[in-house]
């Protein structure tokens, strides 16, 4: 089942444009690196593919299903603790309680940090709370952007665990990351390079 | 782990969820809340000392200075509305909710009113009393306050989802929502006048009563729209 279908999608930043003639299926089950060099258009074609952004995107984009957007900026309120921030959530779309989002925190070693404002956490931990979201979804399409920023070899290896969780349990993820294949011959890669626009 | 079997959130749910996270972060800094109220504080104590100290002159203005006192702390807090959920990438979260743009941000609208224009307006019989407001206009003092503080912040958070992508945007927030805050103005000063006369105050509330229910309305639609044009210039 197709979750997300691109079809010809123009990007343009301010007037400049940047990509053309992008087309793209993504199936359930199915793992997708954006791939480019800086500049390129990755995070803004995330940002069109995940529905945030309409000026200056041009083609047909249809998603089949609830998303999930994790991008540069965590989304966390800095005064309020991890376990507030993940239960008021904007983008949760699901009844959660203290249990559920306790064992989120557990899940991503932050346990014993559940009432310390997110502000006195470190970057990676910060990255750790916004990353627990993904325990806390019902979204089966994911689109993170550079995910495995600022976070140590433990948790890239947790956050490489959910996304092979996901994909085998039927949802889909599209990601940039700036080390080539992560994932080795279970992903597909969209080369960027080959769209940008003249 | 998928969970697409999982039950959905309801609005409402959605909503007071929406609030409580506002909510709990303006609680969280005192100084956000302490700023209006320091603020209408200094600004009245300056008018005598301006005005010189004849109490029945002040008390003739008083209705209009605690008025545009009020207005002006609105003014000047309604530009942090969306500034903060801007910055750390809320309101982009915010706009991939399931629920209508315009109704999660009502809720953070009401949260930051209940923070500021409905604090000030439950002691805004203490300033009165400083600039000499007969005490029979306590009670329209109040409720006036109460109603146009409302429709003050309901205009002002339009005005700030539309510069929120602005640097230093300050400016242009205050050219466009005052014009708007003018009805607002003299519907209400004109009330808490007409208290302090013994005159026909109610028809004034009512008159404010009505431009909050339209600004409820309405001002909730500008703002989403608002939101999603700032979120793609940003």
């Amino acid at each position: 089942m197709s979750l997300l279908i691109a079809t010809e999608v123009a990007i343009e930043r301010g007037d400049r444009p940047l990509l053309r003639g992008v087309s793209l299926c993504v199936e359930s089950g199915e793992l997708w690196q954006l791939v480019g060099p800086n500049g390129v258009g990755k995070s803004s074609l995330m940002r069109a593919l995940a529905g945030l952004a309409r000026l200056g995107v041009e083609g047909a984009i249809r998603r089949q299903a609830a998303a999930l957007f994790i991008g540069h900026s965590s989304a966390l309120k800095r005064a309020l603790t991890p376990l507030d921030n993940l239960r008021l959530h904007p983008a949760c779309d699901m009844p959660v309680d203290d249990q559920q989002i306790a064992r989120a925190l557990r899940s991503v070693s932050l346990a014993g940090y559940e009432s310390v404002p997110v502000g006195a956490l470190s970057a990676g931990q910060q990255r750790r709370v916004a990353l627990a979201r993904l325990l806390i979804t019902r979204a089966r399409l994911w689109f993170l952007d550079e995910p495995f920023t600022a976070l140590d070899t433990a948790g890239c290896e947790w956050l490489e665990q959910q996304i092979t969780g996901h994909v085998a349990s039927g949802g889909a993820v599209v990601f940039t990351s700036h080390q080539q294949s992560r994932f080795g011959a279970r992903q597909h890669d969209l080369d960027l390079a080959r769209y940008v626009s003249l | 782990m998928s969970a697409s079997d999982q039950p959905s959130l309801s609005l409402g749910a959605s909503f007071f969820r929406q609030f409580l996270r506002h909510g709990k972060a303006l609680a969280a800094s005192p100084a956000d809340l302490l700023n209006p109220l320091l603020f209408f504080f200094m600004v009245v104590t300056l008018f005598p000392l301006g005005l010189g100290p004849d109490p029945e002159r002040l008390s003739q203005m008083a209705p209009g200075i605690l008025w545009v006192v009020a207005l002006l702390a609105s003014l000047m807090v309604s530009g942090k509305l969306f500034a903060s959920d801007f910055e750390d990438g809320s309101l982009e979260q915010l706009c991939l909710a399931q629920h209508p743009l315009a109704i999660l941000a009502l809720a953070e609208v009401l949260a930051h009113w209940l923070g500021t224009g409905f604090l000030l307006a439950l002691v805004s019989p203490v300033f009165a009393l400083m600039v000499g407001l007969p005490i029979q206009a306590l009670p329209v003092l109040v409720i006036s306050l109460l109603l146009g503080s409302l429709c003050l912040t309901l205009i002002g958070a339009v005005g700030s989802a539309l510069t929120v992508s602005i640097r230093r945007g300050g400016l242009l927030l205050s050219l466009i929502i005052i014009p708007l805050h003018v009805p607002v103005l003299i519907f209400g000063s004109t009330a808490v006048v007409e208290a302090t006369r013994d005159g026909n105050a109610v028809s004034w509330l009512a008159l404010l009563a009505a431009l909050v229910l339209a600004s409820l309305a309405l001002a909730p639609l500008a703002i989403g729209a608002a939101l999603r044009i700032s979120l793609d210039n940003g």
